[in-house]
């Protein structure tokens, strides 16, 4: 199916003309699982997407499901938990890989001895960050086989509900949020196999998700600077590329060490900045960006798609 | 002597001073030099303030043939400090605070004037924020059967408090105080609403005996370890690990959270450590009285076999607390137990502001909020 990748939507929307854009006329239906608690206070999105829309409501639907049945958010807990400790003992090791890789971008020795001691370093981060993405690769295995979701009774009804809604949507659009949250929502509900051909439009943590990788980043946060770290695979209905919505705020764009080291690490995948008004269109094959669309480049700059 | 003294000598009548007043805020800061002012009919005026390694007491000079007294301090930027004037006339001394400065600062004892430097910013995310969701402060009663007495405990529960959910939990001590002076209930609303950090449960417990009790006692320990903490854990939806546990406190409060720790290791995975009353010697007697006894005594044996206490540590202390040297002297002590340990250091004293004003980092280290998992 067709992906459509958006910047932020809730001050500049253009999901609409997107829509549009792609032909789609009918219903669309909504996911804003993202949102958690506030799921369902989606009014401004229904103005901005028009039309008919409507709401998969997978974060509702989810927690009646824990209420039937307790065993099924018991062992998503126990998941949750163990993620947490490979995640902790993943940013261990990353912190070490990643500082030595960018003390090596400003070393005093010769050049040549230093690139060569740099694309070694960057090369750990890079199977690093592999090996994080096969561990967690192995937790959700386990507990998916454990969890069962496609054949598990509570979820059977509300998967049929939603599978229904869906098959008589023409697009699929998908909010951001909390990414953790989005993303166990859907493949929870098997979203990724119920699209089929109809486009899907995403924005934020939703872009995210859908990838092959997600890469969580703010260079800013309160508790002091860190580094980017993969969380784990996406959905998979886009490949080749890592959105960084919110990029312009979220991100030192002037930092050409940390952004070297950023398009470095994620090479061959494309960086693109996701920032009110982007869109990157992918057709299953290759990537479409709109003009002034961005990307983050090797050499630490930020420069428009050619 | 900044630039407002020569303009203060000069001041000889009423009305100039009064032209003087005029429109300033008080006291004069310029660059790094801060000159406080008083007007009024007295003996002497003297400045009080908690800037530990100056005097404590420093006079105010007279304008000559005026009712204007000021006098001048360095002041590096970004301190923060608080202080009374002393006012002597007519054999009558007292303590007041500061008529030209509306900035106050409360704690248990009453209010101080305050003065910041060029460069102190007050924290935004300390004020209450109209966007940010309030969450609930409930009072819990509780039996104690380690003290044999009745305690209040007041437990914060953030916005969208829901049973089917799991939180991480954090204990404070003097948790009233960090309600009333640091502002603790507004903090938490908006860290939360920034995600800055989780949407957490805060059990603000409060002394009885402060002194004994934080006093590094065995029976705080045990109460905070066998009784309040199973009494939380089946009362709210916990998470209920080690590292989902943090426990707080300042002064003795700090003492308290750092001798709980020891002694029950591996309860409360991150400590929060502010101004900590960490009085110890490395031969002979201490010099801080004799409510320091059981402390000394604690961080004595603590120092000789410090163990591993938690896994984090936020340590803070401001560089105008004479504690200052006690908690840069623990700071390879720490580092050396295995705890990952942040230490920072503020122009500030021994106060709740101070104590405010390192929430955030303190909070956010310990428990990161889900910042890197929202892109809204």
């Amino acid at each position: 199916m067709p992906v459509t990748l958006l910047g932020p939507q809730r001050h500049s929307p253009t999901v609409q003309q997107t829509l549009h854009s792609l032909g789609v006329r009918g219903p669309v239906a909504a996911i804003t699982a993202g949102w958690e608690e506030r799921e369902l206070e989606d009014d401004e999105l229904e103005a901005h997407l028009g039309g008919v829309t409507r709401n998969l409501e997978l974060w509702e639907r989810c927690d009646r499901v824990f209420d039937a049945d307790p065993d099924l958010r018991e062992t998503l807990w126990r998941r949750h938990d163990r993620l947490v400790e490979v995640r902790r003992l993943y940013r261990l090791r990353l912190n070490h890989a990643m500082d030595a890789a960018r003390e090596l971008l400003d070393r005093p020795e010769d050049p040549d001895l230093v690139a060569a001691e740099f694309e070694g370093a960057i090369d750990a981060v890079r199977r690093l960050d592999r090996e994080h993405l096969d561990r967690v690769a192995e937790v959700n295995e386990a507990f998916e086989a454990e969890i069962d979701a496609p054949n598990r009774p509570s979820l059977a009804g509300p998967r049929k509900e939603v599978a229904e809604i869906l098959g008589d949507s023409a697009a699929l659009a998908i909010a951001g949020g909390h990414v953790a949250v989005l993303l166990n929502r859907l493949r929870l509900f098997g979203i990724a196999d119920l699209v089929g051909d109809r486009p899907v439009i995403a924005w934020s943590g939703g872009a995210m998700v859908l990838g092959e990788r997600i890469v969580l980043f703010h260079d800013s946060p309160p508790q002091g600077r860190g580094h980017a770290e993969v969380l784990e695979a996406g959905l998979g209905l886009h490949r080749g590329a890592v959105p960084f919505p919110h990029a312009r705020r979220r991100l030192l764009l002037d930092d050409r060490e940390r952004v070297t080291l950023l398009a470095r690490r994620l090479e061959p995948l494309l960086a693109i900045p996701m920032d009110e008004g982007a869109r990157a269109d992918w057709n299953g094959a290759e990537w479409w960006l709109a003009p002034g669309a961005r990307l983050l480049e090797a050499d630490g700059s930020v420069r428009a798609a050619s | 002597m900044t630039a407002a003294s020569p303009s203060l000598r000069a001041l000889r009548t009423s009305e100039e001073v009064d032209a003087f007043l005029d429109g300033k805020s008080f006291p004069l800061v310029d660059g790094d030099r801060v000159t406080f002012v008083f007007r009024g009919e007295a003996d002497t005026v003297a400045l009080r303030h908690w800037i530990f390694g100056l005097t404590s007491r420093q006079e105010l000079e007279r304008v000559e043939g005026t009712d204007l007294w000021f006098t001048t301090l360095d002041l590096p930027r970004e301190s923060r400090v608080e202080y009374k004037l002393e006012v002597t006339h007519g054999g009558d001394t007292r303590w007041i605070l500061d008529p030209l400065n509306p900035h106050r600062a409360h704690d248990p004892f009453g209010a101080n004037s305050v003065c910041h430097s060029d460069g102190y910013v007050f924290p935004e995310w300390a004020q209450e924020d109209p966007d940010a969701r309030p969450g609930d402060v409930e009072s819990l009663r509780f039996h104690s059967t380690t003290f044999h007495d009745e305690r209040t405990i007041r437990v914060y529960l953030p916005a969208r408090f829901r049973r089917r959910a799991r939180y991480p939990l954090l204990v404070a001590h003097d948790g009233d105080d960090y309600l009333r002076f640091s502002g603790m209930k507004a903090v938490l609303d908006n860290l939360i609403h920034r995600l800055e950090i989780p949407p957490m449960i805060v059990a603000l417990t409060n002394p009885i005996d402060r002194l004994t009790e934080y006093a590094a006692s065995e029976r705080h320990a045990a109460f905070l370890v066998d009784e309040l903490l199973p009494h939380l854990e089946s009362t709210f939806p916990l998470i209920g690990t080690p590292s989902t546990r943090g426990l707080m406190g300042a002064s003795f409060g700090a003492v308290a959270t750092l001798s709980t720790a020891w002694r029950r290791p591996d309860v409360f995975g991150k400590l929060l450590l502010q101004s900590g009353s960490f009085g110890f010697t490395d031969i002979g007697d201490h010099q801080r009285g004799p409510a320091f006894d059981p402390v000394v005594e604690f961080m004595n044996a603590f120092r000789a076999d410090p163990g591993r206490p938690a896994s984090k540590a936020f340590v803070s202390c401001g560089v105008y607390e004479s504690l200052i040297y006690e908690n840069r002297s623990m700071l390879p002590m720490f580092q050396s137990t295995g705890m990952e340990v942040r230490y920072v250091e503020a122009r500030d004293g021994h106060n709740w502001e101070n104590w405010r004003d390192r929430l955030r980092e303190g909070l956010s280290w310990l428990f990161p909020g889900p910042l890197w998992m929202v892109y809204e």
